[in-house]
C-alpha cells in the first residue's frame, strides 16, 4: 500500500517536472510547425543561469527565500534573450521548408548553444542546492517529501491553466488559434502573424528556460543535461501528439507514473520504460493519443 | 557504354589505400579506419535520404552491429572478424527486417520519433545491463581472422585496416550499381511525391523497407568495425546524439553520389580528432555554425560542390 503510494507521488511530482519541460516544446510546434531540438539547450540555459544567480545572491548574504525570485528572474531573462535572438536572427529565414530540415536547423542551434554553455560556465557542475531544502518537508503517512516538490507541481498547473486561459479567453490568444488552423488565412484577416511567431518562440523559450531554472536545484548543473531532457520532453509531446495541449498533460502523467513504478519496482528499467511507452503509443496511435486529423496532400 | 567516373574512382582510392597503407603513420591509419566505419553508416543514411525519410535513431543499429560483434567474444568465445562482421550483419538484418514493418508507414517527423524511440529504448536496456559494462562498455578484441592469428602481431592495424577497406568499396560499389537500378531509382521519386508512385504500379512501402533494412545493415557493419578498430563499445552509440550525427554527416556531405558519404565522414572524422586536441570545446559550435551554412547556402551539400565543377568545365 505504501508502496503503491510512493509511486502515485513520486509519479505526480516527475509528471509535473515532465510537463514543464516539454510544455514550451509542444506550444512552439503546434504554432510554428518546428520541433525545436534547441529546446535541450533553453532548458540548460535557464538550468545554468539561475544557478549563477540564485547561488550568487545566496552568497552576497541576501535573504535565502530571495532566490525563487532570483531562479525565475534568470529564467524570464534567458528566454527574453535566447528567444527573440533564434527566431529574428535565424528562424525567420527558415520558415517554409521541411519539417525535417527546420528540425536540423534547430539541431546546429542546440550544437551551438551546448558550447555557448561551456565556454560560459566551464565543464565543471554547479550546485544549487539550498532551495530544495529550504522549504522543509512534509509527511503523506511515513514518507517524507521535501515542499519543493509541491512547488513544481504548483508551476504544471500555474503554467498550463495560463496556457489554456490565454488560448480560450483572451482575443490574443484566439488569434493564435487561428494562425494554428490556417496560417495563410490568417494573416489575410490582418493577423500579424510573423509578431504571432515571435511571441510563441519567445514564450516557449522562456517555458524551456524556466523548466531549467526549477530543476536547478533538484540536479547537479553539468554538461548534457540538455541532450538528456530534450528526448524525454520528445517523448512526451510525441506520445501526446505533437502540438496538443492536453495531450502533453496526458503524456507527462502517463510517463510520469510509468517511469515512478519502472523505479520502485524495477529500478534497471527506469529509462526503457518512458521510450518503451513512446514506441507503443507510436505504434497504437501514429500521431500521438490528441491528434488532428490531416487531409492526404497530393 | 562510357566508363563510370565514381566506380573508376573507387577503384582508384581502392588500390591507394591498399598500397599506401602500410606506409601510412599509425594514426593516419586510424583516423581513415574510423572515417570508413563512418562512412558506411552515414552511406546507408544517404540511401534513406534519397528515400525522402529521415532516421533520427540509426543509431540503434551502429550500437547493435557493435553489441552483436563485442558479445560475441563473451557469449561464445568467438573473435574472428568476419564471424563478428557476419553476426552483425545478421542482428541488423533481422531487426529492421521486423521494426521496418512498422516504420515503412511512418513518414517525416514521425518516422524520426518512431526510430528515435527504438534507439533509445536499446540505450535505456544497455545502460542499466551490468554484464555488458552498464553506461561503460566494454572493451573489444579481435583475435582472428578466417582462422587466422592477428592479435599481437605486426600486420594486425593493417589487417583491420584492409578489411575495413575493402567493406567499405564493395559497400559503395554495391550501393553505387543499386542507386542506378529499377528499385534505386524509385528512391527519388517517392521523395517527390508517393501517390504518383502508387499510381504508377510501384509499392511504396516495400521500397522503404527494403531501403530501410539496407540501410541499417550498413550502419550495422560500420558499428561492428568501428568496434573492432577502436576495441571499445559502449551505449552511448545507441544514443540520439550519435544518430544525429549520422544526420548531419549526410546532410554536411550530400546526397549525390556514394563518394559523398565517406568524404563527408573523413572531413568530420578529421576536424574532430583535431579538435578534441586543440579546442574541445568549440568544436560543437563549428560543427553547428557549418550545418547552418550547408543548410542555407549549399543544400545539395558539399558534394554538389564538385558537381558544380565539374558542370563548368
Amino acid at each position: 500500500m505504501n508502496q503503491l503510494l510512493a509511486v502515485l507521488i513520486d509519479g505526480l511530482i516527475y509528471s509535473s517536472w515532465l510537463f514543464i519541460i516539454a510544455v514550451g516544446l509542444t506550444l512552439i510546434y503546434g504554432v510554428m510547425k518546428i520541433l525545436n531540438i534547441a529546446h535541450g539547450s533553453l532548458y540548460a540555459l535557464g538550468a545554468y543561469s539561475a544557478a549563477s544567480l540564485a547561488g550568487y545572491w545566496i552568497n552576497q548574504g541576501h535573504a535565502p527565500m530571495g532566490s525563487y525570485a532570483m531562479m525565475l528572474v534568470a529564467a524570464i531573462l534567458v528566454g527574453l534573450i535566447a528567444g527573440p535572438v533564434i527566431e529574428r536572427g535565424l528562424l525567420r529565414f527558415m520558415y517554409g521548408k521541411d519539417e525535417i530540415v527546420l528540425v536540423l536547423v534547430t539541431y546546429a542551434v542546440f550544437l551551438i548553444l551546448e558550447d555557448f554553455i561551456k565556454l560560459t560556465w566551464g565543464v565543471d557542475p554547479y550546485f544549487l542546492y539550498q532551495p530544495y531544502s529550504l522549504l522543509g518537508s512534509f509527511d503523506v503517512g511515513n514518507l517524507t517529501y521535501p515542499v519543493y516538490n509541491l512547488v513544481l507541481f504548483g508551476m504544471a498547473v500555474l503554467i498550463g491553466v495560463t496556457l489554456v486561459w490565454v488560448l480560450t479567453k483572451t482575443s490574443r490568444g484566439k488569434m493564435l488559434v487561428a494562425v494554428i488552423h490556417d496560417r495563410e488565412m490568417a494573416a489575410a484577416m490582418g493577423i500579424n502573424v510573423s509578431l504571432v511567431y515571435f511571441v510563441t518562440f519567445t514564450a516557449g523559450a522562456m517555458l524551456g528556460a524556466v523548466g531549467g531554472a526549477l530543476t536547478a536545484p533538484m540536479i547537479s548543473v553539468q554538461p548534457g543535461i540538455g541532450a538528456e531532457t530534450i528526448v524525454l520532453a520528445f517523448a512526451v509531446v510525441v506520445i501526446g501528439g505533437l502540438g496538443s495541449l492536453p495531450g502533453a498533460v496526458l503524456a507527462a502523467v502517463l510517463v510520469g507514473l510509468v517511469r515512478s513504478a519502472a523505479v520502485h519496482y524495477r529500478p534497471e528499467l527506469d529509462l526503457f520504460a518512458i521510450y518503451f511507452v513512446m514506441a507503443v503509443v507510436l505504434i497504437m496511435r501514429p500521431k500521438g493519443l490528441f491528434s488532428v486529423q490531416e487531409a492526404r496532400k497530393i | 557504354m562510357k566508363r563510370d567516373f565514381t566506380i573508376r574512382t573507387l577503384v582508384g582510392v581502392l588500390i591507394a589505400l591498399l598500397l599506401a597503407g602500410p606506409l601510412l603513420p599509425r594514426w593516419a591509419m586510424f583516423l581513415i579506419t574510423v572515417s570508413l566505419c563512418y562512412g558506411t553508416v552515414v552511406l546507408g543514411m544517404m540511401l534513406l535520404m534519397r528515400t525522402g525519410v529521415v532516421s533520427f535513431g540509426h543509431g540503434l543499429y551502429y550500437c547493435l552491429g557493435a553489441y552483436a560483434a563485442g558479445t560475441l567474444d563473451v557469449l561464445f568465445g568467438v573473435s574472428d572478424i568476419a564471424v563478428m562482421l557476419l553476426a552483425a550483419v545478421a542482428v541488423t538484418g533481422v531487426v529492421s527486417a521486423l521494426l521496418g514493418l512498422l516504420l515503412r508507414k511512418y513518414r517525416d517527423i514521425f518516422f524520426a520519433m518512431l526510430s528515435l524511440a527504438f534507439s533509445m529504448i536499446l540505450y535505456g536496456l544497455l545502460v542499466k545491463t551490468s554484464a555488458l559494462g552498464s553506461s561503460d562498455g566494454f572493451n573489444v578484441a579481435a583475435k582472428t581472422l578466417f582462422g587466422i592469428r592477428i592479435a599481437g602481431t605486426e600486420f594486425e592495424r593493417y589487417v583491420i585496416f584492409a578489411v575495413t577497406v575493402l567493406i567499405a568499396f564493395v559497400a559503395a560499389v554495391c550501393m553505387h550499381k543499386y542507386l542506378a537500378s529499377h528499385m534505386g531509382r524509385l528512391a527519388g521519386a517517392i521523395r517527390d511525391n508517393e501517390l504518383r508512385v502508387e499510381y504508377m504500379g510501384a509499392s511504396v512501402r516495400n521500397t522503404i523497407h527494403v531501403n530501410y533494412v539496407m540501410s541499417a545493415v550498413l550502419a550495422g557493419l560500420g558499428g561492428a568495425l568501428a568496434a573492432v578498430s577502436v576495441g571499445h563499445i559502449d551505449p552511448e552509440m545507441s544514443y540520439w546524439t550519435t544518430s544525429g550525427e549520422f544526420v548531419f554527416v549526410a546532410i554536411l556531405a550530400g546526397t549525390g553520389n556514394v563518394l559523398a558519404p565517406f568524404l563527408g565522414a573523413f572531413i568530420f572524422e578529421t576536424i574532430r580528432s583535431f579538435a578534441y586536441e586543440y579546442s574541445p570545446n568549440t568544436w560543437q559550435m563549428a560543427l553547428g555554425t557549418t550545418m547552418l551554412l550547408v543548410i542555407m547556402f549549399l543544400p545539395g551539400g558539399l558534394w554538389s560542390l564538385f558537381t558544380r565543377m565539374r558542370r563548368a568545365a
